[in-house]
């Protein structure tokens, strides 16, 4: 297969030997589960349960909060033992309301829906609705609705369904052995899509660093000639919606567009495998892959984990802690946020927990900019990190944004390289914060603006009105009193 | 259980590099050209090295504490040992001893830390130092010496050494112009280039080194090592260097096709003065050189073009120093007109149009 080159990019240390070798284990069941509502981007999901309430396995415990929100189901059966507000796996470790599910270790299924017959051949919407009622959502970090993805097609033309496998973050292995050990599962997963999105090509793209899965996926879809599985470039950040989509079409996405616009749609490999599961089991997303590693972590592994399973839960299941970790990171080293603590629950987007010590991370103070313009050679996106930086530590965010800091996907090569040790990307998002809200402000300022002018006019036109019902009371009352003036002089006298 | 800051975002990764490291790396590529010249100009050339590179590091120190900076860090980013480094390979190398010291006032005091200190400059401190030095005594800074190799019969000894550096007693017997020089010098006397060149050390001896000039202007071979030797550690591309030398030897060879006895030809001027050393040393400096690969070939071009209009017509033989110092100050321009395209925009920062829907 032919495919494109992409701008700039690092080899970092991958680091992935350490799980890459480890099957995926199944994560027994930890003593209480916590599912946050709010576990993808869009509305959180609402409650549908109470206190106290039992639950089976795969039973819809909060139901979708809008058109772009994602429904939770209750990982095991159990009780409902809370509904509170606890840390989310989030850099603020802000509380988020989440249900505490008990569960009762019987793990007995609920009544799943029938699985569709024939899905390939099934009504497409059918699909969709399958997709959304059973709270997938994307599975390589972003945690998008994929219901709503897969709903491109009615919007866009679209020529291709790219299946990410690239995982282009060091460490990270969960996709990989996905891939490896389910094959079958993504593929049939990736036809069902295919068919939802009335793509009449599949491609499945792997980072070459992964020839296992590489050979089981080749293996797998042998037989349905309109899928192709491509090896691409180790090149971080391959695995970048739109730069794999350049990688594998030649097609750059244009800034403020969805590579839909130009006919790909992207979708992570362990959200095929969901969707295979939803559709032909009737089984809701309820578990997923965790890669656990890093230095810190005694016995790296690959876990099925339940979601709400805690990071805790994870970690002993790994032997616990090897040494002090510098940093607890929710994702891959790159990408990932920093995680607040270990009490924090699984969820639905989250590829790896990573405790990372010191060395690994190697952190320096930040020394002044020599210029040495890395930053600029290696940008994916095209950008001058040097420069935006300069004029971020200004706070001029109105030249930052002219020169694209909102172009940015905080794929962290230029702090990767920056010999000075400069924290880039953390300047980056600062602004881009700053400017959002600049955003925001400036919109209300306009909304209130609007408001206000339409006020005057209402005002404006009510006094109009009266003065003119005034006058044209007052023309009625002069033409009467002339009426019957008239009427007088009529009158003979 | 929260134990952790969360103070940053990512990446929680980090190439193993640091200013200190690639510093060191450009000082390691220096190496073998410099012991080279250092043997082949002997105890005088090695007093003067130790003079000028101990002199930039003192005055670093002196400037960092006036700034009330932090000493240790940039005390030991190996910088100033660099700056110095370069300045003492453009000074004649039998020259006196004040001239380095003097150079490192210019270069680590003016051109460096007036500016704020390191990837603060304008300029390149090295070249700062050895125009104002050039243009200040050109008479000292002209004095060229043929090779003296260390141990040889007329290599002076380590006391005479002390004598020519810290005395002032130039031997007057030794001097000799600069192959740039000499050309320079017997055209303005009318004597056609095809004559003068007869004269001149031929191309081999200009690459080896041995003949008359400044530390860095001879060895052009173990200058063009060290500089492979950059690129293959990704610490500079070939942009500039091949941009200086192109245009440099472009220049040349049309000129001298055009006028022989005008002109000298394209590859006399790449192997003689400077042109390695600056092309793969000087040029290169990351704080005064544009940080985008395009700008870098823009900015390599010009100072070719400079420094071989400067030979050519100016009333000094070697332009190089003046080249990258007018070009540095053009350097925020070219950035700012050669920024990359950014990803899914136009060169002019517009989304780029969709695909035209096929018919």
């Amino acid at each position: 297969m032919k495919l494109f080159p992409i701008r700039g990019g690092i080899h970092p240390d991958y680091r992935k030997e350490q799980t890459s070798e480890k099957a995926i284990v199944v994560l027994p069941l930890p003593s209480a589960l916590y599912i946050p509502l709010q576990q993808h981007i869009g509305a959180p999901a609402e409650v549908l349960v109470n206190e106290g309430d039992l639950v089976k396995k795969g039973q819809m415990i909060a139901c979708s909060g809008g058109a772009v929100s994602a429904p939770q189901h209750a990982p095991t059966s159990g009780r409902i033992q809370a509904i509170t507000e606890i840390p989310a796996p989030h850099p603020s470790g802000l509380a988020q309301t989440t249900i505490i599910l008990e569960p009762d270790v019987k793990d007995e299924w609920t009544d799943l829906p029938e699985p569709i017959a024939d899905p390939l051949n099934a009504n497409p919407q059918l699909i969709r609705e399958r997709v959304a009622a059973s709270g997938i959502v994307g599975m390589g970090g972003a945690a998008f609705p994929s219901a709503v993805k897969l709903d491109l097609g009615t919007r866009c033309k679209l020529e291709i369904l790219l299946l990410n496998g690239a995982e282009c973050e060091p460490y990270l292995t969960c996709d990989d052995r996905v891939m490896r050990e389910h094959a079958d599962e993504v593929i049939d997963g990736a036809r069902i899509m295919a068919h939802a999105l009335g793509v009449p090509r599949v491609v499945i793209a792997i980072e070459n660093n992964k020839p296992q899965a590489i050979d089981a996926m080749t293996r797998a879809a042998s037989a349905f000639p309109e899928i192709e599985v491509a090896g691409v470039p180790v090149q971080y950040p391959m695995g970048s919606e739109r730069h794999l989509v350049q990688a594998i079409s030649g097609r750059e996405t244009p800034a403020k567009k969805l590579t839909a616009d130009i006919g790909v749609v992207v979708h992570n490999v362990a959200t095929a495998r969901a969707v295979h599961q939803a559709v032909r089991f009737g089984r809701p997303l309820v578990a997923r892959v965790v890669t656990v590693s890093g230095g810190a972590v005694r016995e790296p592994n690959n876990i099925e984990a339940p979601v709400g399973a805690r990071v805790a839960d994870l970690i002993a299941f790994c032997g616990g802690f090897a040494a002090i970790p510098e940093r607890l990171v929710n994702g891959g080293p790159m990408m990932g946020q920093p995680l607040p603590g270990l009490d924090v629950p699984v969820v639905k987007g989250m590829s790896g927990i990573l405790a990372l010590t010191a060395a690994e991370i190697n952190q320096q103070p930040a020394s002044a900019c020599i210029r040495c313009g890395n930053c600029v050679t290696i940008c994916p996106c095209g950008l001058v990190p040097v420069e935006m930086a300069a004029f971020i530590r200004k706070d001029n965010f109105e030249v930052a944004a002219r020169l694209g800091v909102m172009d940015c996907v905080s794929c962290g090569s230029c702090s990767w390289i920056c010999p000075s040790h400069i924290p880039l990307v953390h300047y980056f998002n600062y602004a881009k914060g700053m400017i959002n809200a600049q955003e925001r402000e400036r919109r209300k300022i306009d909304q209130t603006r609007i408001l206000a002018e339409a006020h005057t006019l209402r005002v404006e036109k009510a006094a109009a009105d009266k003065a003119a019902a005034l006058a044209a009371k007052k023309a009625q009352a002069a033409a009467a009193a002339a009426a019957k003036e008239k009427e007088k002089d009529e009158t003979p006298a | 259980m929260t134990f952790l800051a969360i103070n940053q975002s990512g990446p929680f990764a980090h190439q193993a590099s640091s200013v200190q490291k690639t510093m060191f790396t450009v000082l390691l590529a220096l190496i073998p050209a410099t012991a080279f010249d250092l043997y082949l100009f002997g105890w005088p050339a090695i007093l003067l090295f130790t003079v000028t590179v101990g002199s930039c590091v003192a005055a670093e120190a002196i400037c960092l504490a006036l700034a009330g900076q932090p000493m240790k860090a940039a005390l030991f980013d190996y910088s100033a040992a660099l700056t110095g480094w370069l300045l003492a390979m453009s000074l004649p190398p039998w020259a006196p001893w004040w001239t380095g010291v003097l150079g490192a006032v210019f270069a680590i005091g003016l051109a460096k830390h007036t500016f704020g200190g390191i990837g603060q400059n304008m300029f390149n401190p090295a070249m700062v130092a050895r125009v104002a030095l050039l243009v200040s005594f050109p008479v000292v800074m002209t004095a060229w010496v043929m090779p003296h190799p260390l141990f040889s019969a007329h290599a002076p000894s380590l006391a005479d050494a002390i004598g020519i550096t810290f005395g002032g007693h130039m031997p007057d017997a030794v001097s000799a112009a600069s192959a740039l020089g000499y050309v320079k010098t017997e055209l303005s006397r009318g004597i056609p280039v095809m004559q003068s060149m007869a004269h001149v050390p031929d191309l081999m001896d200009l690459a080896l080194g041995t003949r008359a000039g400044s530390l860095g202007e001879t060895s052009a071979v173990l200058i063009l090592a060290g500089g492979l030797f950059l690129m293959a550690r990704r610490i500079i591309s070939w942009h500039i260097p091949l941009g200086v030398m192109g245009a440099l030897f472009l220049m040349g060879t049309l000129f001298h096709a055009i006028d022989p006895a005008r002109y000298t030809d394209g590859l006399f001027h790449l192997m003689s003065g400077a042109t390695f050393l600056g092309a793969f040393f000087i040029c290169t400096d990351y704080v005064t050189s544009p940080v985008s690969r395009k700008g870098q070939l823009v900015f390599g071009v010009g100072c070719g073009l400079l420094t071989w209009t400067i030979r050519t017509y100016a009333g000094y033989p070697e332009g190089m120093a003046f080249a990258v110092l007018l070009m540095n100050s053009l350097t925020p321009i070219i950035d700012q007109y050669t920024r990359p395209r950014a990803f899914g925009r136009t060169l002019k920062g517009e989304p780029l149009p969709l695909a035209k829907e096929k018919t």
